[in-house]
Order: structure tokens, then C-alpha cells, then sequence
């Protein structure tokens, strides 16, 4: 097995640990944070639900850049995520 | 420059047609959304690539002879001439355009899980089997700390033994089928046999029930999943009695849908597979209704990982058949592809997915969850004269938002009342318009 750097990104200004490869869904949920974001109409917190990039449902800003899916974004030292 | 074959899709049936191609002496780029190769079946962590089974063979079989363009997720394919150029965003947060261009192309695409809604499906803590399943294989994280499995289909048993077998507490798996007489009609391999008694065992070892004629009808919670309502059903799947299950995470899923955008972009021909969604119609040799194009894996029907890798490299050598190279005849895994495809059938006529989930839905629950169309919307515009699926996505939106209709389009349909039809989708991913008027670059 290959060493396996951990790091930490931010969410909404806390620190989340995480590690390499992993992707900032996964950092989230495995964080206890599972939405990071409400919906336009109801308001409804949405987070992680097909995990693999075909629901859009995870989308998130990312130091700064709106819309990414979380599910597919690997998380890098010092991310910064938003929630919106 | 130009490749004499383009692979789209790095799983499995992905992975093997690019390896026998190349083995027969054709230059071959394989093209992948992922950061690496394997797609959903060969997931895995970035520290810890499998040593041992059949990814690393066909890895290895890979690597050197093809050329691997990862983090290439495909937005269109168009026929140029004689060529096919398959228009990509490559990289993730500074993604740019770049075209790949070849003389053939294999469309191994994939599949997803089928999703049906039920009241509370979006809460966070519902996710789909598959995406339960990406979270532990891709990312070593464990769902949830209570957590319920239903649906139907193979799926659940190692999506469930998984969990279990990672230190959560799978409070039970949920089958809504009965599965009465399964065994007789699939009439499964040796292997496979092996493969579902391991997880049995698994489920076992960990004292997790398995209840099959039962299903989560419904998810509750306030900002996060708390609890759900599982049923006892009929053989419609009409609910007879309930109780409540706690748990903070649900893994959902039945069955799966193949990913046909690109071939339907190209005017492949499809079919209604055995579970009544569409497939890509191919011949012996995996090639499509449209010249130069072919499909391995789920794409040409749901299978599993074992059928997509025969059906990768029965494609890869006849691509290199029809561009005149010289491959010899092998009878023995057409004969293994018709065996695993009768199996892969008998699976999907044992977990239909029955009408009584319709009764499930109350007026509010939501059907589309990117535009947020509630069941009582569809219900209006089926009311003001929408006869179709198409009818109702204009009036009503479902479909409309971000997933444009991957999630929904299937229950939609079966609303309706209509078989689901191929997805039209002339956009695979979203791009940005700067992107879409710019010319992309050449790759490599």
C-alpha cells in the first residue's frame, strides 16, 4: 500500500480531516456533514446521493467555484468549502 | 493524431475491448471520466491499487499498449468524415476542452443505479446502493453507523456485506422481490453460487436479517434521516402491513439503467432490454446499427462486470477484424458470452420492479428532485392533457434540472403509464458556453 498523506480541508471555515484520493463528498460525509447545500425552492438540504456523478444532487463551491460535484472533486490541502 | 480505436468508459467491458485491440495492433486511446482505471466494478482507493484478481491483469494488459486519457469526461461524439471525434472536458476544477479522434469507437459506458421515489427520498442519509457502495470502495468510508439496505436486485447482498463487513451496523436488507424459485430459473455457475453464499455467510457473521417481499417505503427526518417505514408487500409490491426501522442512513437501489447517451446521440438503435429499459442493439460482435460504432457491457444490457469484460474483448477483436487485422475466430467466448447472458436474463426477470411503488407516493413526494416536482404536479399536468412523458416534462419539469432526467426519467415513465424510452441528450455533461463556442484541442 502506498503512504497515504492526510491533510485537512475547511468547510464553511472549520477544519475536515482528510486523505489523499478521497473526494470532498466523501470527506464531508465521513465527517458527519452530509449537506452543503438547500435547494432553490423548498429550501431542502441536499448533500451525497447517487455518488457517482449522475445526480448532481452534491454540488459545490470549492475555494471560490460554484456547481462542482462534490462526489467527483478529489479534495487537495487547504480546500476551501463553501456551503450554499 | 488519430486513433485507429477510441474506448469510452474504463471499467470492466472498457478495459478489455482497449486490451484486445491493442493486442491485435491497433492504436487505441481509452478514455475515462474517472481519476483512474477500473470504473464502478474495479473501484478503488488511491493508495491501494488491487494486486490480485482479474483489474490488475487487464491493467497490465492496458497499460503500455493503449493510451489512457483519465479525467476525460465525455460530452459529445459527432462523425467527422470517416472519423469519430469524441468531444471531452479534460481535468476537474480547471477543466478545459480537448477532442480525441479515431476510425472506430467502443461505447462502454456503463450503468447506474435505478432510482424509484418514495416519500423522503431526498433527505441526506438516503443515497443510492451504488453510491454507498463508490463511498467504501473509492473513498474507504463507511456510509453511515445504522444503516438500511433495500431495493432489489443481486446488488443488495454485496453492498450490504460490504458495510457489515467494515464495522456498520446494517440494521437489515430489504429485498422487495420474493425470489421464489430464483436458483431454478437463473440456474447459476459454480462461482456464482460461491460469490452469493460468501455474502450470505457475511450477513450472517454479522447477524444482519435479510427480508425478502419487503421494502423502505418512505424516509423521515427533519434535516437528516432518522428513520423509515418498511412494509411488507404483496406481489405488486402493494404495502400490506408497517412498522419503523431507525437508522441514520439508507442504501437504496433497484437495479440499474445503462448509460446511453453517446450512442443514442449517434443514432445507434436500441431495444427494450428484459427489464423493459433500453439497450443498445449490437450483433455476435458487439457492433451497432451505426457503421464504426460498437457497445460492450451494460450498455448492450445489464450483466455484470464478468459478461461486460467477455463483451470488451469480443468488440476489441472485432474492431481489429474490420480494420483488416488478422484475430482468430474464438467460439469459446462467444459461447461464454450467450451463457452469461442467459444468466444475467433469468437475474433481471427475478427482480422486476413492480407497479404497487406508485402507491407509495403521496401528493408531496417529490418525483424530480433537481426541479422539485412533486407527485401532485405530474398528477396536474396529466389532468391539463399531458399524455406522455415528454408532455409532462414541458409542463410540469421533471427532468429538467441538472440530472436532466437520469434520476427521474424512469419513475416518469412509468407514471405515464409508457415503457422508458432511450435518453435524448445531446449534452452528456454540462459545459460551460465559453467551452462549447471555443475550438478544443487536439490529444494528445
Amino acid at each position: 500500500m502506498k503512504h497515504e498523506t492526510e491533510f485537512e480541508i475547511s468547510f464553511d471555515g472549520g477544519p475536515v480531516p482528510a486523505r489523499q484520493g478521497q473526494t470532498i463528498g466523501a470527506v464531508l460525509h465521513a465527517a458527519g456533514i452530509r449537506s452543503w447545500r438547500t435547494t432553490r425552492f423548498g429550501g431542502r438540504p441536499r448533500g451525497l446521493f447517487c455518488g457517482i456523478g449522475v445526480c448532481f444532487d452534491c454540488l459545490v463551491t470549492v475555494n471560490g467555484t460554484p456547481s462542482l460535484r462534490a462526489c467527483q472533486t478529489e479534495a487537495l490541502p487547504g480546500d476551501e468549502v463553501t456551503s450554499g | 493524431m488519430t486513433y485507429d480505436l477510441v474506448v469510452i468508459g474504463g471499467g470492466p467491458a472498457g478495459m478489455a475491448g482497449a486490451a484486445a485491440a491493442a493486442l491485435a495492433g491497433l492504436r487505441v486511446a481509452l478514455v475515462d471520466g474517472g481519476p483512474r482505471l477500473g470504473g464502478q466494478y474495479f473501484r478503488h482507493p488511491h493508495s491501494a491499487e488491487p494486486l490480485r484478481g482479474r483489474f490488475p491483469r487487464l491493467r497490465a494488459a492496458v497499460a503500455g499498449r493503449a493510451t489512457v486519457l483519465a479525467r476525460h469526461r465525455v460530452w459529445t461524439v459527432q462523425r467527422e468524415d470517416d472519423l469519430l471525434a469524441v468531444h471531452c472536458l479534460a481535468g476537474e476544477r480547471d477543466e478545459r476542452p480537448r477532442t480525441v479522434r479515431g476510425r472506430r469507437l467502443l461505447i462502454a459506458t456503463g450503468a447506474h443505479d435505478r432510482s424509484l421515489p418514495f416519500p423522503g427520498w431526498d433527505l441526506p442519509g438516503v443515497l443510492t446502493a451504488g453510491g454507498a457502495q463508490a463511498l467504501l470502495k473509492g473513498d474507504r468510508v463507511v456510509a453511515g453507523r445504522r444503516i438500511v439496505v433495500a431495493g432489489t436486485g443481486p446488488f443488495l447482498l454485496p453492498v450490504a456485506s460490504g458495510l457489515a463487513g467494515a464495522g456498520a451496523d446494517v440494521a437489515g436488507v430489504y429485498e422487495a422481490n420474493r425470489l421464489t424459485g430464483i436458483a431454478r430459473r437463473a440456474r447459476p455457475a459454480p462461482a456464482k453460487v460461491a460469490e452469493a453464499t460468501g455474502y450470505a455467510l457475511e450477513l450472517l457473521r454479522h447477524r444482519v436479517p435479510f427480508h425478502a417481499g419487503q421494502a423502505v417505503i418512505a424516509a423521515h427526518g427533519d434535516t437528516g434521516l432518522t428513520h423509515v417505514t418498511v412494509a411488507r408487500l404483496d406481489r405488486d409490491w402493494r404495502p400490506l402491513a408497517t412498522r419503523t426501522v431507525e437508522c441514520d442512513t439508507l442504501a437504496v437501489g433497484y437495479g440499474f439503467l445503462p448509460q446511453l447517451d453517446l450512442p443514442v446521440q449517434l443514432g445507434c438503435a436500441t431495444r427494450p432490454g428484459v427489464d423493459g429499459s433500453p439497450v443498445v442493439e449490437v450483433d455476435a460482435g458487439l457492433r451497432t446499427s451505426v457503421p464504426g460504432v460498437y457497445a460492450a457491457g451494460e450498455a448492450t444490457g445489464v450483466g455484470g462486470a464478468d459478461l461486460a469484460e467477455v463483451e470488451g474483448l469480443l468488440a476489441g477483436r472485432t474492431v481489429a477484424m474490420d480494420l483488416g487485422r488478422t484475430a482468430r475466430p474464438a467460439p469459446a467466448l462467444a459461447r461464454r458470452r450467450r451463457r452469461l447472458t442467459a444468466f444475467a436474463e433469468a437475474l433481471l426477470r427475478a427482480y422486476p420492479v413492480r407497479d404497487g411503488w406508485r402507491g407509495w407516493l403521496s401528493p408531496g413526494t417529490l418525483v424530480c428532485r433537481c426541479e422539485e416536482v412533486p407527485y401532485a404536479r405530474v398528477l396536474e399536468a396529466r389532468d391539463l392533457g399531458a399524455l406522455d412523458s415528454r408532455a409532462i416534462k414541458l409542463l410540469a419539469r421533471p427532468g429538467m434540472g441538472w440530472c436532466q432526467g437520469r434520476v427521474c426519467g424512469y419513475a416518469v415513465a412509468c407514471l405515464m403509464g409508457e415503457a422508458p424510452q432511450p435518453p435524448r441528450r445531446p449534452i452528456a455533461q454540462p459545459i460551460r458556453l465559453g467551452d462549447l463556442a471555443d475550438q478544443p484541442e487536439e490529444t494528445p
